[in-house]
Formats: C-alpha cells, structure tokens, sequence
C-alpha cells in the first residue's frame, strides 16, 4: 500500500475528528459554564492533532527508512574490488535501486519465477517499459527482491503507526474538550509556528543556494587548481575531452569576467543617461498628462521577458548593425552580429526602467526646501537640478547604479543570445565576449555526466556571479537606505 | 561752470544690463529639457520597434497553409494485401502519404506517369498529413473506400511560399521552393482550393521537427503547471511570512537577518536559483530532470521574495486604528490579524502576486539549467513529466536553423506577451479598483 494512501486515511481522520469536535463543543454552548474557545477552535484543535503528529511521523520514518535500506542493500553488496564491474559504490547502489523500482512493474506470477540472470530479465521489463542500464549484474536481482520486500514491510509498519498515532491524537483532542480547555490558545500557538516558519524559507533558501554552490564548488577545485580558474586567461573545458583524465582543460575565469563587466559597462552607459533624463524630465519638467502616459509606457520595457529582448538582438538588431556597419565601409562588416556592443545596447534598453523608477523614488526624497531656496535665488530649472537636486540625491543614485549593474553582470538571457559563446579576451566593443551567465548555461545544458570538472565549473562560475551581486546589492542597498534617513 | 558742466554732464541714460549670461542660460535650460525629451523618446522608440518587428514578423505564424484535398480513402492503397480484419497493425504502417499525393496529383491534374511533374510534388505537403490520415481512418475504418474532403497542412516552404517570405527573383536552385512548386501554390490559390487556415497547431501540438506540425501545446501546459505551483506554494508561504515580519515579530537578531535575506534574494539573478534547482531538487533530492514540479519549486523561491515585499507593504498600509479597534473588542491578536487586516490587505497582495507571476512566467534562465530545454511531444500528464515552458520553447525556436521556424518564435513571443499584458492589465485593474486610501 503505497503511502499515499495513508496519508489520505490520516486526512480523512483529521477531517472527522474536525465534525465530531465541532459536534462535542457545540454542546456546551448555552451550558452553564462559559466556554473558553469558540467551538470551530476546538474543532480546528482535533484535526491539527490527528494530522500533524501522524505526518511528522510518516515523514521521518519514511526517511529513516530509506536510509536503513540503503545500509542494508550496501552490506548485502559484495565487497568492492578494483575488478569489479561497476566501477563504483554509489553507482552499484543506483543500479540496485533502479532495478528494484523495476521489479515493481511485474505481476506477482513472474515474480514467483523470476530469471536469475539480468540477460533474461530484461526483456520482461523492457515488456512494461522498464528500460535499464545495461551494465547492471546478476548477483543484483536477488538483493533487489529482497529490498523490495524489506522496504514492503518497512512501509506497512510506518503506515499502520501513522494511523494508530493519528486515532490517538484524535481520541485525546475530543476527550479534551471542556467549556474551559484553551483550544483557541492551542491553535493560535500553532499558527504563529507555522508563520514562524514559513518566514525562514528566504534564509534557508540563501543557506540552501550557499551550500549547494559551495559543495560542489569544492568538488570542482579537487580537479582544478583555485589559481587556475580566477587568474587563468584561457577558457578551453575541452568538452570532447570530458572523461579523460589527462587533459581537463583550461578554465580560466578571467576572459570570462571581462566580458560580463564589459557588457554591464555598455549597458550602464546607454541605461544610466537615458534613465536619469527621463526620471529627472518626468520629476521636474512633464505635465501630469504627459505623466500619465509615458511613465506606464517606459515602465512596460521592465514588464518584458528578457528573452524577448535577447531574440530582439538576435533577430533584428545584430543583423541589422552589421549590414548598416558593412554598408558604411562598403563591404566588410566591422560590427559581427553577435557582439559586445549589441548585447549592451539591448541590455541597457532593458535597464532603462529600472534605473529611472529607483532614481525617481530618489528625486522625489529631495526635500521640497532646497528646490525653492535653489529657485528663489534664481537659478533657472536645470541649474538647479544640476546643481542642487542632483547633487543632493547623489549617494542615492550611485546605489541605484550599482543595483542596477548588479542586474546586467547577471542578467542572463540577453547575453546568451547576443554575445557569443566565444571567450575572447579583447577591447573592441564591436566583437563577440562571452559572460559568465553564457558559460553557467553552455556548462549546463549539455549531455555530460554532472561530476566532470566541465559542469562543476558551472558551480565555480555561480557562486562568483552570488558573491560579485551580493556585495555590490548589500553597498548598494546601504547606501540607499542611509540615504533616505538623511532627510527624514 | 556749475552751468557748463550741467551741460555737458550726460543725461542719466538707464545703465546697460550688466550680462549675467540670461541668454546662455536659457539656452542651457532649453538643452536641458530636449536631453529629457530625447531620453524618453529613446525608450519609447526602442519599445515600438522591438515590439513592431515582432509582430511583422509573427502574426503570420496564427495562419497556416492548408490544401482542401478531396482524398480518396483507396483500400488499394492502404490495405494491397486485405488483411486489416486480422492484422490491425495494418492501418497504422500504411502508406498515408501516397493518398494525399495522388490527390494533390488528381486535383492539379498531374497524370502520375509525368516524372518531372510528380517530383515536384514531393515536399508539397508536411509530413504530418500520414498522422493525419491515419488518425482519421483508425477512427473510422468505414471510410476506406469513400472519398472524403480535407484540409491538409502544406510543408513549411510552400507556407513560407505562400505568404510572400521566399524571395522569387533568387535563383531557382538557391531556394527551397521550386518554379513548379510556386505555380501549383498559384492555381491552388485561383481555385480557393489553398488558402491559410487558423492555425489552431500553434497552440495545441508538442514538440517538432517539422515547423508546420511545431506547436506550444506542451510548453502552455508546462507554464500552467509551474503557474499553478508557484500560486500554491509562493501565495501562502509569502503571505504567512509576511505576517509574521510584519504584525508578529519583534525586533530581534533574528528577524533582521531574514529582512536583510528577503531583500538580498529580491536581486539575486535568476539563473542562480536554476543552480540551486540542479543542485538540491535534482541532485539532492532526486527529482527527475526537465519536470514541471521543480521549475515550479526554483520559480516559486524566486518569486517569494517579490510577494514577501509586497504583501508587507499592504499589511503595513492598514491602518493601525483597524488592529486598534478588534483588539479593543476582545478579539485575539491573530484574530485581529486574519479577520481584519488580511482581509483588507487583499487587492494588495493580490496585485503583488499577479506581478511576481508575470516575472516568473517570463523567466528562461533558470529553466534551462534543470532541463527544461527538452524535446516534448506528448502532453505532460502530471507535473513530474517532462515538460517545457513558454519562454523555454521560444528560446528552443530560436536556436533552430530553419527560417520557418522564427515566425513560429515570434508567434509564440506574441502569445506570451499577450498573456503577460492580461495579467498585468488584471493587477491594474484591481489595484485601481479596490486600493482604499486610508
């Protein structure tokens, strides 16, 4: 019985303990003691103490459990020789369990007579489109069956505890109620538990994306040396030779981060100037009708996808700038279609909005004071933006801009479509780079086994990009934050 | 004297302006206003640009070329050797292709012995006509023998053809469409007999090779799913979360830290929750590859954060005199909190969560890190199937060589952007309607 099952029986005990409760607290209302908690919280009490302890339950055995079967599968194993045919413990394991799970397809009259060689089991799997590693071995099948029915029982046992747990807490939750039980306190506890709760999942998600990145991260500079990768000039994984020991190829970090800061460099050269101007026309200059319509309208490029500015530059914009670029010199294009200079000039239209909403909310922080004092004394409009507001609000867009360079040196789609996959190491923004984003995903969508140094380095690359963006969001949020109190 | 130098004295002429420079300084301030209406102007031209080109070069993709084909169902054909009674095997390996080209011959007027002719209706009509047919005659194996009008998709070229995107003036032998093949697409066309048709497979096929027969079906399916995993999960979490920062916790190390963290998350680039996906879902915890459920779960821990930040800005924009008042009443402070201030922290966090689906629906990067990049062509049952996503299929489009295959991206980046706009427009419309201002 699979555990699903058990988990819709405790459901349903839960759901009955909830009516009778309902029931057994509705029959003291109107008596002669004034009952504490309202019946629905006596109600609420009985489900929550027939689910919650029985789940817990279920859950923790169910991996206990699989944790004990893999004990007991590895003692059964033969002892692991250099001759062995497989070439490791943990793929064995895996080779056992998928087996297992494949033996489940077959109906209990093959499984009275099941074939001890895998040769002759293959096919009847292959029947129920089971398809398996060939390399699994003989001795394997008998220590399958085996855990399958350990694991049977395993399961059945957890689950009966599960619901005699459950019957419990559902027995003592409706024998509890009294007019003067607290079960609204009881349930309330619970609550803020679970709001409790549900308010670590960002820490443990930062946590989650710092160790996952950090352990295999160490896996990958097991293989390669921590100078090679951040002061390597030459970035060659040698795909072809993934697997073979000896050349693991060069992953040098350096062309790699120059690329990124290059394009995020483009990038804030077209967002920053655009997006300060209009921020600072539509704080100061635009009527409120004009307001009205252009402020939506520029915040509409925030609301599309990034592939679809990527496709933009991959479709239009880059052949575009390199038939324009070979009609100027008539002939040779000097603009490639894939470069630097096009992943930029998209990614900064792109940023156009986040600069000129973060620089608004900066404009706007100004006090209303020094803009009369600054106009009182007769400065015309745009000295005084130039001369007092902007200085004023300077601490504030200098963390706007680094919030937003923070967005292109990650920004991910644009760069794969318009940069190039080529690690070049060159300053002609006309050329095609690469990024680290571009190498994240060229590392991983490929059809390679996940332990060579050639994806692990995908880790290496991400926990740099976490690291680079962290700091500069922390400074860039501190700075705006202590800002804003200035004026407070 | 006195008198004299009265005389000459100059009579008190108004003293010259002194020049502070007015005129320079309009000017600047003139400047100063066109670099305002430049900038903007920038942003709104690239807009229309962007979004002009897209749809030149999409909305041709919501018609597809079809041929009303009178195609007899020859038993002669399907069955040489009449064994469809015993051997049901029979009426799926037939030779489907065959009736559609004699069809296609017969209604061209092509006799079948005219080699050259004949040839050049290979390629004519997609491949997809033999599922087409087949599907039709297993359904029905009464309609062997009878002769039947349908409309059957042409190839991808005789589309393109069609719709004016193959430059004729190049020569014949540099094009994927033939001189013969551009005169049947003529009389076809004269005779009403070819025309485009809606192209209902855009939206309801899987995965294919062939651009005439590629649809988004599975990877709107796949977005759903992750839609409907991110509203199950990121909405309760976010919500709860929020009230906890918001009306429960007090100041301490500890929630500052997970403030700091939410803030933190917020910016984090996307493609470094795909790592985590790999890492710890797929890696770790063993979840198959390119599935619904984990793109669902890397999008839902990057959504949080927008719907955390959110929900507490609303919360925080109840007033206080609410919380006041229940509390004063005898309520409990988490009856205060669910019974009155959740209720009218609503339109709020409503709007924030339909913002944050729009983000995540447009989100590639981590997708494609967990294997979403996959060839699918069966509908994904349940969401531990494989499956794509809308903006994952896009980028797969994008990737192929064949030219037909960019008007199918560009139709597809229109449907996303339409559902985009719907949901935006949504959260517009509810915060215009239900904001109150306190």
């Amino acid at each position: 019985m699979p555990m699903t099952y058990f988990i819709a029986i405790i459901l349903v005990i839960g759901v009955v303990a909830y009516f009778i409760g309902r029931q057994r607290a509705a029959m003291h209302t109107g008596g002669a003691v004034k009952q504490h908690s309202r019946p629905h919280y006596h109600a609420w009490w009985a489900f929550l103490l027939a689910t919650m302890p029985a789940l817990l339950l279920l859950i923790v055995w169910s991996v206990g459990s699989s944790v004990y079967l893999e004990r007991h599968v590895e003692a059964q194993l033969p002892p692991h020789t250099a001759e062995s045919a497989v070439p490791n413990r943990s793929l064995e394991l895996g080779l056992v369990r998928s087996l297992a799970n494949g033996l489940r397809r077959l109906d209990a009259a093959t499984l009275d007579k099941l074939p001890a060689t895998f040769a002759e089991l293959q096919p009847l799997l292959v029947a129920k489109g089971v398809a398996l590693a060939p390399d699994t071995q003989d001795y394997m099948i008998p220590i399958a069956v085996e855990t399958n029915r350990a694991s049977d029982s395993l399961r059945l046992t957890g689950g009966i505890l599960g619901l005699i747990l459950s019957l419990a807490g559902a027995a003592l939750a409706i024998r509890g109620i009294q007019p003067r039980t607290r079960a609204r306190n009881n349930v309330e506890r619970i609550v803020l538990w679970a709001l409790l709760g549900s308010s670590t999942i960002a820490i443990l998600t930062t946590v989650g994306i710092v160790l996952s990145m950090l352990f295999e991260t160490f896996h990958f500079f097991a293989a390669v040396p921590l100078t090679n990768f951040f002061f390597g000039i030459v970035w060659d994984p040698r795909f072809a030779a993934a697997g073979a020991g000896a050349s693991a190829g060069q992953f040098g970090l350096i062309p790699l981060l120059a690329g990124t800061l290059y394009i995020a460099l483009v990038a804030l050269l077209v967002a920053v100037p655009i997006g300060l101007l209009s921020a600072v026309y539509m704080a100061e200059y635009a009527s409120r009708r004009v307001r009205s319509i252009v402020k939506p309208t520029l915040e509409l490029l925030a609301g599309i996808p990034t592939i679809v500015y990527g496709i933009f530059a991959l479709v239009t914009l880059g052949p575009f700038l390199r038939d324009l670029s070979a009609a100027l010199t008539g002939g040779t294009p000097f603009i490639q279609a894939q470069s630097i200079f096009t992943a930029g000039l998209v990614m900064g239209i792109m940023l156009i909005p986040v600069v000129s909403s973060l620089s608004d909310d900066i404009i706007t922080a100004v006090p209303r004071a020094m803009r009369d004092g600054s106009l009182g004394l007769g400065a015309t409009r745009s000295e005084t933006i130039k001369r007092v507001i902007l200085p004023a609000a300077l601490p504030g867009i200098v963390g706007a801009i680094l919030l937003t360079a923070s967005r292109a040196i990650g920004e991910t789609m644009i760069v794969v479509l318009a940069a190039g996959v080529a690690a070049n190491l060159t300053l002609n923004p006309f050329e095609a780079m690469t990024t680290i984003t571009v190498k994240i995903v060229n590392q991983l969508t490929g059809d390679l086994e996940f332990n060579s140094p050639q994806t692990l380095v995908a880790f290496a690359l991400g926990i740099t990009l976490f690291v680079v963006t962290l700091i500069m969001n922390i400074v860039a949020l501190y700075i705006v934050r202590k800002y804003r109190e200035q004026y407070e | 004297m006195t008198a004299a130098t009265l005389g000459t004295l100059p009579v008190a002429k108004a003293p010259p302006r002194r020049d502070i420079g007015l005129k320079r300084r309009y000017a600047a301030e003139t400047r100063f206003r066109w670099y305002g209406r430049v900038a903007i102007s920038v942003g709104i031209i690239f807009l229309a640009v962007m979004l002009v080109s897209i749809v030149s070069k999409g909305y041709t993709s919501f018609f597809q070329t079809s041929v009303l084909l009178p195609i007899t169902f020859d038993a002669k054909v399907i069955d040489p050797q009449d064994k469809r009674a015993t051997d049901p095997n029979v009426l799926i390996t037939a030779n489907y292709p065959n009736l559609a080209r004699d069809a296609l011959a017969a209604k061209l007027g092509i006799s079948p012995d005219d080699k050259p002719q004949m040839a050049a209706l290979k390629g004519f009509l997609s491949e997809g006509v033999r599922t087409q047919l087949r599907d039709m005659v297993v359904a029905d194996p009464s309609i062997i023998g009878t002769t039947r009008d349908v409309w059957v998709l042409t190839s991808a070229n005789v589309d393109s053809a069609y719709k004016g995107q193959i430059d004729l003036t190049v020569a014949e032998t540099n094009r994927k469409v033939s001189d013969r093949q551009v005169a049947f697409i003529t009389k076809l066309r004269d005779e009403g007999a070819l025309t485009g048709k809606f192209n209902t497979g855009l939206f309801v096929n899987g995965a294919s090779s062939r651009p005439e027969m590629a649809g988004m079906g599975v990877a709107i399916i796949g977005s759903f799913y992750m839609m409907l995993i991110v509203l199950l999960l990121a909405l309760p979490i976010g919500v709860a979360a929020s009230i906890y920062l918001e009306e429960f916790a007090k100041k301490t190390r500890l929630t500052d830290i997970i403030e700091v963290n939410i803030n933190n998350l917020a910016a984090v680039p996307s493609i470094v929750f795909g790592l985590l996906g790999l890492a710890v879902f797929i890696n770790f915890l063993g979840m198959p590859r390119s599935a619904a459920l984990v793109g669902g779960l890397v999008l839902t821990l990057m959504t949080l954060p927008t719907i955390i930040i959110a929900t507490r800005a609303a919360l925080a924009a109840v007033p206080p005199s609410i919380r006041s008042a229940a509390l004063g009443l005898g309520a409990s402070k988490t009856q205060a909190v669910f019974q009155h201030v959740l209720p009218l922290a609503t339109p709020g966090i409503l709007t924030g969560t339909i913002i944050g689906l729009a983000r995540a629906l447009g989100e590639t990067a981590p997708l494609l890190l967990i294997g979403m990049v996959a060839f699918v062509a069966d509908y994904p049952a349940t969401p531990l199937d494989p499956a794509t996503a809308l903006p994952v299929q896009i980028y797969m489009w994008a990737n192929e060589a064949e030219r037909a295959f960019v008007e199918r991206m560009s139709g597809a980046i229109i449907i996303l952007l339409v559902f985009l706009m719907v949901m935006n427009i949504t959260a517009i419309v509810l915060r215009r309607r239900f904001e109150r201002r306190w």
